[in-house]
């Protein structure tokens, strides 16, 4: 059964807390990574290999650039299950 | 001109018997081991399998996201430079960064990150943490220390095997006697004990193999040692001159009157028997001191307790202080925590500085019989230094022949 997209937020709220240690309540869609979370690239890389597997999809190089807000992140990983 | 003097203004230090260095000065005085039988599964083929882990694990101590992005070495460096540099009081003095240097060192670098990630790509390259350079470079501790304290003159991380933080605590104080910097933080970190250093030194036949006993298994001096006992840890040294520490009445531990570094150029890893190498760091040492061997009350030796090096560090100090040697106090604080390879000298210096300000030498345990090649005055319980003008020696020496003494003396 595919996640919804709250569910989706809500695990990776938890992936950014982990890595970046950003409060799981501040992980929202309308934020920016960079701007609003202070996640630096080195951490984002990490977001998006511990979301590959949390979700079981892959989330290409070229395609990280244009994840720019959690809303984003969260649009891709719902499309590659779908998919 | 006259030299610019380098004073030590603040200590920090992890260690296998204490997290802090209250706690690892208490430990030494009392004699107390910090070794153990190791329990990982990864043990279980190794003919090794005794090690002094830190006593206090840095995970718990540094914030979580941090702790992560840091090796182990990087995390123990981390948490004993926060400890000098609240020790020194600079926290609370407006300071010109760019006056304020760094030199941390590793003998091995972030060995764990390394071993890590290497298992991580058997899955693939993209298991692989993109934070594993800055993590396993060999001067990641001290970037980090240098980023935590916003120091803009200078970081830097000499590398010489087990003699490397005598090494960085050397150039640090080139670096002040140079004028380059007011203060530097000094030091160094290790983080090594994995299958693989065990089993490599193992190999060496380096190690005590003394599985049974773990608490007797660093014997330095002893006729029956068989090597030494792998620890892990860090010391850290806030160095300043001393004009700036006077300036802002600063507590000043001790000065450091000089260092002594040379090469053995004999072996790889096998020190010179003779000793000469070693002999002519004590005697430089001494003379950039202006010290005389009849000042020096104590020596902390390198003493790791493998069947050479000890013979060999005995016979290069007989040779450096001649008859003075007689009433020169010597240690070995690695008969209780162990070798803390690129680690040892900072550590050990800190005791030093700590034997001096306190005039008591720590003991040396697991001596029961003295080898008869040794001709040293060995603590085997505390030891009073006696009043006035006090001087010390502190040795390390490393794989590729590398030797550094530190004279310090009491201010």
């Amino acid at each position: 059964m595919m996640a919804s997209t709250e569910e989706i937020r809500s695990s990776l709220a938890e992936i950014v807390n982990e890595i970046a240690g950003i409060p799981v309540e501040d992980v929202q869609l309308d934020k920016s990574f960079t701007d609003d979370l202070d996640v630096d690239s080195l951490s984002m890389v990490e977001v998006v290999v511990a979301a590959e597997e949390k979700f079981s999809v892959k989330i290409p190089d070229d395609e990280v650039k244009n994840l720019k807000t959690v809303g984003d992140a969260v649009a891709f990983i719902e499309r590659a299950q779908n998919g | 001109m006259s030299k610019t003097r380098v004073v030590i203004t603040g200590l920090g230090a992890t260690t296998p018997v204490g997290g802090d260095v209250a706690s690892t000065w208490e430990a030494l005085l009392a004699g107390r081991s910090g070794a153990k039988l190791l329990t990982a599964d990864w043990v279980e083929e190794l003919p090794v399998k005794i090690a002094a882990p830190a006593a206090v694990e840095p995970t718990e101590i540094i914030e979580r996201v941090k702790a992560r992005r840091l090796d182990r070495n990087a995390q123990f460096a981390v948490v004993a430079a926060r400890e000098a540099w609240a020790d020194s009081g600079l926290a609370d003095v407006e300071l010109d960064k760019t006056r304020l240097g760094v030199s941390i060192a590793t003998g091995i670098g972030g060995l764990l990150t390394t071993l890590t990630n290497y298992d991580a790509l058997r899955n693939g390259p993209r298991r692989v943490s993109p934070l594993a350079i800055p993590m396993l470079m060999p001067n990641s501790a001290a970037a980090n220390v240098g980023l935590e304290l916003g120091a803009l003159a200078g970081v830097r991380t000499p590398v010489s095997a087990c003699a490397s933080s005598n090494d960085a605590i050397a150039l640090a104080a080139d670096q002040l006697q140079l004028g380059r910097a007011d203060i530097v933080v000094a030091g160094g970190a290790e983080g090594s004990i994995a299958g693989l250093p065990l089993a490599a030194f193992g190999q060496m036949m380096a190690l005590s193999r003394r599985n049974d006993e773990p608490e007797r298994a660093s014997r330095p001096w002893d006729a029956d040692r068989d090597g030494f006992l792998l620890g892990e840890g860090a010391g850290i040294l806030v160095l300043e001159t001393y004009e700036h520490a006077v300036a802002r009445g600063a507590k000043i531990y001790a000065e450091l009157a000089g260092s002594g570094i040379t090469a053995d150029g004999h072996d790889i890893v096998q020190p010179d028997p003779a000793g000469s190498g070693a002999e002519r760091a004590m005697l430089m040492a001494l003379q950039e001191g202006d010290l005389a061997a009849d000042d020096i009350v104590h020596i902390n030796a390198h003493a790791t307790s493998t069947p050479a090096g000890d013979v060999a560090e005995s016979v290069a100090i007989r040779k450096a202080l001649g008859s003075a040697a007689d009433r020169a106090v010597a240690t070995a604080p690695k008969s209780m925590f162990g070798h803390l390879l690129g680690a040892a000298g900072a550590v050990e210096s800190i005791a030093t500085v700590l034997a001096l300000h306190h005039r008591v030498v720590p003991p040396t345990i697991n001596l029961d019989k003295q080898d008869d090649a040794v001709e040293l005055d060995i603590a085997t319980e505390q030891r009073k230094l006696g009043d006035g003008d006090l001087a010390a020696l502190n040795n390390s020496f490393g794989f590729g022949g590398h030797n550094v003494a530190l004279a310090f003396k009491t201010v």
